[in-house]
């Protein structure tokens, strides 16, 4: 326990203390707890909004819903900032090249979610110029299923990534398994 | 100007002009697919009829009309004296071959692109003729009726739930 309660609002809720050994004026935890800790609560979104799921993520990054509470505040408009990708909306065929260029362009760590059925899985768009998903050229972390979802479910969604995040060893990037799976997509 | 003046200015012009008709009062010809580009040129230059804008190039296929299973149409319109006219050049499947109408009207290029890239018809001197809004591997033109408009790689549809194929 803290010596000092500096937030007496209980309705707002903080990120846990991760596990560790503390006493007065220190603590001593794993290096990775804490970059975990660190990444899962300042995720940076790169928007990639085609269509109206954009426009539901556009209410999510607005106040009523405020994505900003779960340290998601700022929207970098460049991949080399940013870590989290957000695709919400129809992926034509065409710009299939220029979404896997934006990923490419991003640092790892780097996750993706799919909003809504398009970005899933093509959607009602089941048609020649359309993209079956963008799982066909980019690997996905998480799903996000409705047309479009509301707020709430990209909420749920980034929160399923929040988890993902923090329980992800720092070396998974290393693993052979993460190498395959970039490989499978002809990402080295 | 009136359909029916438009119509005896050109049938004088081009006797072999046909299939008249004026479906929602809008004046359609037939012309032949090698002629086209002079009935257009014909209609530009005249001072009293004077088509300039070139409103849309596409084109309809029709399987069952053998021989001539591809339509182009053209729009136009007379900015001068506000009237429009459609014009249709039928081109078989085999060699739909057309002349390119870039030299007249500079939009005409993306339009004929555009019906190149979803029905194959090939415009004769074209500068550019390739693919606008498809990817360029596409190695088909889906608007032919012969392709499905179905994504063949979408493997998770039940096809008796979403009438894929099949009877329906």
């Amino acid at each position: 326990m803290r010596p000092v309660k500096y937030n007496e609002n209980k309705k707002v809720a903080m990120a846990d203390i991760p596990e560790g050994y503390s006493g007065e004026g220190f603590m001593a935890t794993k290096f990775g707890e804490v970059i975990r800790m660190a990444r899962a609560n300042s995720l940076w979104p790169l928007p990639f909004a085609t269509s109206c799921c954009g426009i539901e993520f556009m209410a999510t990054m607005g106040p009523n819903y405020d994505l900003g509470r779960f340290g998601a505040e700022r929207m970098g408009f460049t991949p080399r900032q940013c870590d989290m990708l957000l695709v919400a909306g129809t992926i034509a065929k065409k710009m299939g090249p220029i979404l896997r260029q934006v990923y490419l362009q991003m640092a790892e760590p780097r996750w993706v979610i799919a909003i809504g059925a398009c970005a899933s899985s093509g959607g009602i768009f089941d048609s020649y110029p359309v993209l079956q998903g963008i799982d066909q050229v980019i690997p996905v972390d998480v799903y996000v299923p409705g047309c479009p979802p509301r707020p709430e479910g990209i909420l749920e969604g980034i929160l399923k990534l929040q988890e993902i995040v923090k329980h992800e060893s720092l070396r998974r990037r290393h693993s052979d398994k993460y190498k395959g799976l970039l490989n499978e997509y002809g990402i080295q | 100007m009136t359909n029916e003046q438009i119509k005896e200015a050109l049938s004088a012009k081009f006797p072999t002009l046909s299939e008249w008709e004026t479906p929602h009062d809008l004046l359609t010809f037939r012309a032949d697919a090698q002629g086209g580009l002079k009935v257009l040129q014909y209609l530009y230059d005249d001072d009293h009829l004077a088509f300039r804008f070139l409103t849309d190039i596409t084109a309809v296929h029709f399987p069952g009309r053998t021989g001539e299973e591809l339509c182009v149409v053209y729009h136009l319109h007379s900015l001068e004296t506000n009237a429009r006219l459609r014009m249709k050049l039928y081109v078989p499947e085999g060699r739909p071959d057309v002349y390119s109408a870039t030299s007249l009207f500079s939009g005409a290029n993306w339009m004929e692109r555009e019906t190149y890239d979803f029905f194959g018809i090939n415009f004769i001197g074209h500068p550019n003729l390739t693919r606008i809004l498809n990817v360029d591997e596409m190695d088909y033109f889906p608007m032919r009726k012969q392709y499905p408009m179905e994504d063949p790689t979408r493997t998770d549809k039940d096809d008796d739930m979403f009438g894929r194929g099949g009877s329906y």
